[in-house]
């Protein structure tokens, strides 16, 4: 029977989306399809499958990601669907424990994917910022003043993104200097 | 170049793909290769080895190879330039247990 669940994560809050999806693994639910803040279910055996969700370098019609996922696909991990840039996939728990990276190098050069993304995104959210300002002072009108504190709101959620992630980079970068 | 060759140290992970090309696989073919010669130690994750597979086809330590139609898996073989990284390593790899041994063997008498 399939289930359909609706949550929201933050893009930044990726490692508790996958907790969350693999807590609903162990107790039978197992993911198979994505949308907007939709998550659907469907019953099998409990733990059956590990899910890693992955922001990929592109979009996921694009060529690299379309052989990415390929190559993936060749050592067993299955791709429940994606999300914009984000890419759910999957790996049956009985073929060993699933990681889609494994050293502190790669680790950091994912992480970094984040930043580029969020500080991407940034100069749009300021721009938004202004000009909602600039037009209410001007105009007086309550919805230049919404749509000017949405925007704030949202620069300084990828603020506190860019924060949180620079920080697991940091850390691993600390432990680099120690080991691989 | 030369310079750069000489004092490159490899991760473990280029290490053991390395050694895995010296017979054309693909990328499911080394990880299982890796995970083999390492006794289970050293298990690859899938993007960890994508992009240490890309980054050395640039760098022109392995190359990929033709593959029969029928298969869509693309493999890779070590290069000649792959071949004196690893030759390299093992010197380096030589002089670090050769140290070791010497002093913790010293010590443990």
């Amino acid at each position: 029977m399939k289930h359909t669940a609706y949550k929201l994560f933050w893009a930044w809050e990726f490692e508790k989306e996958e907790k969350w999806l693999n807590e609903m693994s162990a107790k039978g639910f197992q993911l198979v399809a994505v949308g907007p803040f939709r998550y659907v279910f469907d019953d099998t055996i409990k733990g059956e499958y590990e899910y890693r969700l992955e922001l990929l370098d592109n979009f996921p019609s694009s060529s690299k990601s379309v052989d990415y996922i390929r190559f993936l696909e060749e050592t067993g991990v299955e791709h429940v669907g994606s999300m914009l840039r984000w890419a759910y996939f999957r790996k049956k728990a009985s073929e060993g424990k699933f990681e889609l990276y494994s050293d502190i190098d790669s680790k950091i050069k994912y992480y970094k994917r984040f930043i580029l993304l969020f500080l991407g995104i940034s100069p749009l959210m300021i721009v938004n910022v202004i000009n909602s300002f600039i037009a209410y002072s001007n105009y007086k009108l309550s919805i230049n003043l919404i749509f000017g504190l949405l925007s704030l709101a949202i620069a300084g959620l990828i603020a506190r993104g860019i924060f949180e992630i620079n920080q697991k980079i940091q850390q691993l970068k600390k432990e680099k200097l120690i080991r691989e | 170049m030369g310079d750069n060759r000489d004092n490159m140290v490899l991760t473990e992970a280029v290490y053991y793909i390395l050694l895995s090309l010296w017979q054309p696989l693909h990328g499911y073919g080394i990880m299982q290769n890796v995970m083999a010669l390492s006794e289970g130690r050293v298990n690859l994750a899938a993007g960890t080895l994508y992009g240490a597979i890309n980054t050395m086809l640039e760098k022109g330590l392995i190359r990929s190879v033709e593959s029969d139609e029928s298969s869509r898996k693309k493999e890779y073989l070590i290069t000649q330039y792959g071949k004196d990284a690893i030759r390299n390593e093992l010197e380096r790899l030589k002089e670090l247990i050769k140290n070791g041994e010497n002093i913790i063997g010293g010590l443990e008498e």
